[in-house]
């Protein structure tokens, strides 16, 4: 390792709680997804018209960012090419594709059908934020720190990137889980140095 | 070998390689398929895919890729499996190995199941590129978890890139990249919602493009850091570029696309100049090809010999990355750069060099780019 990274934040949501840095700092345990969706969207007051175009698996993983991202001023101090995401999951975009399926022998229809990609999640999250960096979507059986560790440090290692976003966001139905890391080169945050333990500790504590 | 801080970077070669589509087996029936002037894209028929006759690079009907006697693979794995054992064929790389890691390309993978099977609980675990990964690496021996990757249009170049960083990283010595797409109602609906299909061969680049056909394929590079492969060709560098504009439209300016071919020269250690001839996407859409002229303008590569193989092998999407860089591979071994099926005059705003017949080149180095939904742009400079 050339020099040393950190895990400056991290969100998490599953089960009907939304954690951030850790901290629950939203809980609606008795909603459907897409309500539940809904309530994390109005209870953090957020304003982005085109969230409500997204399916569940954007809005999920558009939320943890937002939520992530929240004071972080990731603008003020990283040009957008710097700045890069990782992201994996399960069910690729398993989830869009059979609501989309359910279209074709009616009127297929494109808005549905671009969600049918599971990357993206991560163009989202880039327009919001004008990020251009590195980025890559992998399917994995389950979370894979240490594979989502190496592609990530590597690229801030050699300096492609300054600062990173990296983790989970999967969606099937009612299942659904995001873990979302924000990882940059100086300790601004809670200082836990960015290792897959580190990630598999905040992964695992939550459902 | 080149250098950056204090790690020593070694050099990636390409060991082998294997195209399996409607125009062959191998790379070289590939190849020779190609320098006669054939295109695999043709007018279809058939309800199964689509309500109106389509133009599509598709395997005729009964084609089968691998006889699977216990019926344990789908129609998408069997291809790959034909297109990993032919590549496997060429080498003397040890799949069981344990610094060997098998890496999958696809956008949509098994998803022709939702309208083949019952829509029960365990379709959705059978669907999933996991599934299909390891039954693959299972099949050949792969000891390693496979890495999957599902990046839409650019899950072929992204594919190669990353296996060229586990490689450099020292993870593994040997990456076996494979990448496949086959074309049912899903993907062909999905493509006529955005009203993108061409109604005839699609026309890269030119002033008549109205859009593009779909193919299907299957790809597979192994790359190797072992320096016995030291006299073959070399991926020299990568990367990727996100517009962050708009998930469904290239960027408008092209810039984005620019700053990954940047990247990948500087991560190659070479410069614009260095370039001999370029693949491009070139998916013949409106957009797409004017916004990558714009960017290979912007990145100094305009006057660049370049082509693209959507007009004989149609967009193979997750395979697509993969089959362009092979057949770019043997132009490189061959000194040839083939020509761009359907193109007859420029049809973008800033023109680039777009070769209408074939053209010997003394070629060191070529680069491949790709572009696709969710604004994501990536390039891959291989070369010797």
């Amino acid at each position: 390792m050339l020099n040393n990274k950190y895990i400056t934040g991290s969100c998490t949501i599953s089960n009907g709680i939304v954690r951030k840095n850790g901290q629950m700092v939203f809980e609606n345990q008795h909603a459907v997804l897409s309500n539940f969706l809904l309530s994390v969207y109005q209870a953090f007051k957020f304003s982005y018209p085109k969230f409500y175009k997204m399916d569940n698996l954007s809005k999920l993983g558009w939320l943890a960012s937002e939520i992530l991202l929240q004071d972080a001023s990731l603008k003020e101090r990283y040009k957008p090419e710097e700045t890069g995401l990782i992201l994996a999951n399960a069910n690729s975009s398993l989830d869009n594709d059979l609501k989309y399926q359910n279209t074709i022998n009616d009127i297929p229809s494109p808005s549905v059908f671009v969600y049918t990609l599971p990357n993206i999640v991560i163009g989202e999250i880039c327009i919001k934020n004008n990020f251009k960096g590195e980025h890559a979507f992998f399917i994995q059986d389950k979370f894979d720190a240490g594979f989502i560790y190496t592609q990530l440090n590597y690229l801030l290692d050699i300096d492609i990137l300054q600062a990173g976003i990296c983790g989970w966001v999967d969606v099937l139905g009612e299942e659904y889980k995001a873990a979302l890391f924000l990882i940059e080169k100086s300790n601004t945050g809670q200082g836990l140095v960015f290792s897959p333990d580190n990630m598999d500790r905040i992964f695992n504590t939550i459902n | 070998m080149s250098s950056a801080g204090e790690i020593a970077i070694p050099d990636v070669y390409v060991v082998a390689d294997n195209i399996v589509s409607p125009l062959g087996k191998t790379t070289v029936d590939n190849f020779s398929a190609l320098k006669t002037g054939e295109t695999a894209v043709k007018q279809h028929a058939d309800e199964a895919i689509s309500n109106q006759p389509i133009f599509a690079s598709l395997f005729d009907k009964g084609q089968d890729f691998y006889e699977d006697t216990e019926q344990k693979y789908t129609r998408f794995e069997r291809l790959l499996i034909a297109s990993v054992g032919g590549a496997l064929q060429g080498s003397d790389i040890n799949v069981g190995d344990e610094k060997t890691v098998l890496i999958l390309s696809s956008t949509k993978g098994n998803i022709s199941l939702l309208e083949t099977e019952n829509n029960a609980p365990e379709l959705k675990a059978r669907i999933s590129l996991s599934a299909s990964a390891k039954l693959i690496a299972e099949h050949f021996g792969f000891k390693n978890q496979p890495v999957i990757i599902s990046n839409a249009c650019i899950s072929g170049v992204l594919a190669i890139i990353t296996g060229m960083r586990l490689l450099r990283t020292g993870q593994y010595e040997n990456a076996v990249i494979m990448g496949a797409d086959v074309i049912s109602k899903f993907i062909v609906s999905g493509f006529q919602s955005f009203q993108a299909l061409s109604k005839e061969v699609c026309k890269p680049f030119d002033q008549s493009r109205d859009g593009l056909n779909l193919g299907e394929g299957a790809g597979t590079i192994i790359l190797s850091t072992n320096k016995k492969y030291g006299d073959n060709i070399k991926v020299l560098g990568g990367s990727v570029s996100n517009d962050a504009n708009h998930i469904s439209g290239p960027s408008r300016t092209g810039e984005e696309l620019a700053f990954a071919i940047n990247s990948a020269l500087k991560d190659a250690s070479r410069q614009a100049s260095d370039i001999d001839f370029i693949s491009a996407h070139g998916t013949a859409t409106v957009f797409n090809d004017e916004m990558e002229a714009n960017a290979i303008t912007i990145a100094g590569l305009q006057n660049v010999p370049l082509n693209s193989l959507k007009g004989n092998y149609g967009h193979t999407l997750g395979a697509a990355g993969l089959i362009e860089s092979i057949i770019s591979i043997q132009s490189l071994k061959q000194g040839l750069v083939l020509p761009t099926y359907g193109y007859q005059e420029n049809g973008v705003t800033n023109a680039v060099n777009v070769c209408s017949s074939a053209i010997q080149v003394d070629a060191d180095s070529f680069i491949k780019t790709a572009s696709g939904f969710g604004g994501c742009n990536a390039a891959v400079i291989f070369g010797r």
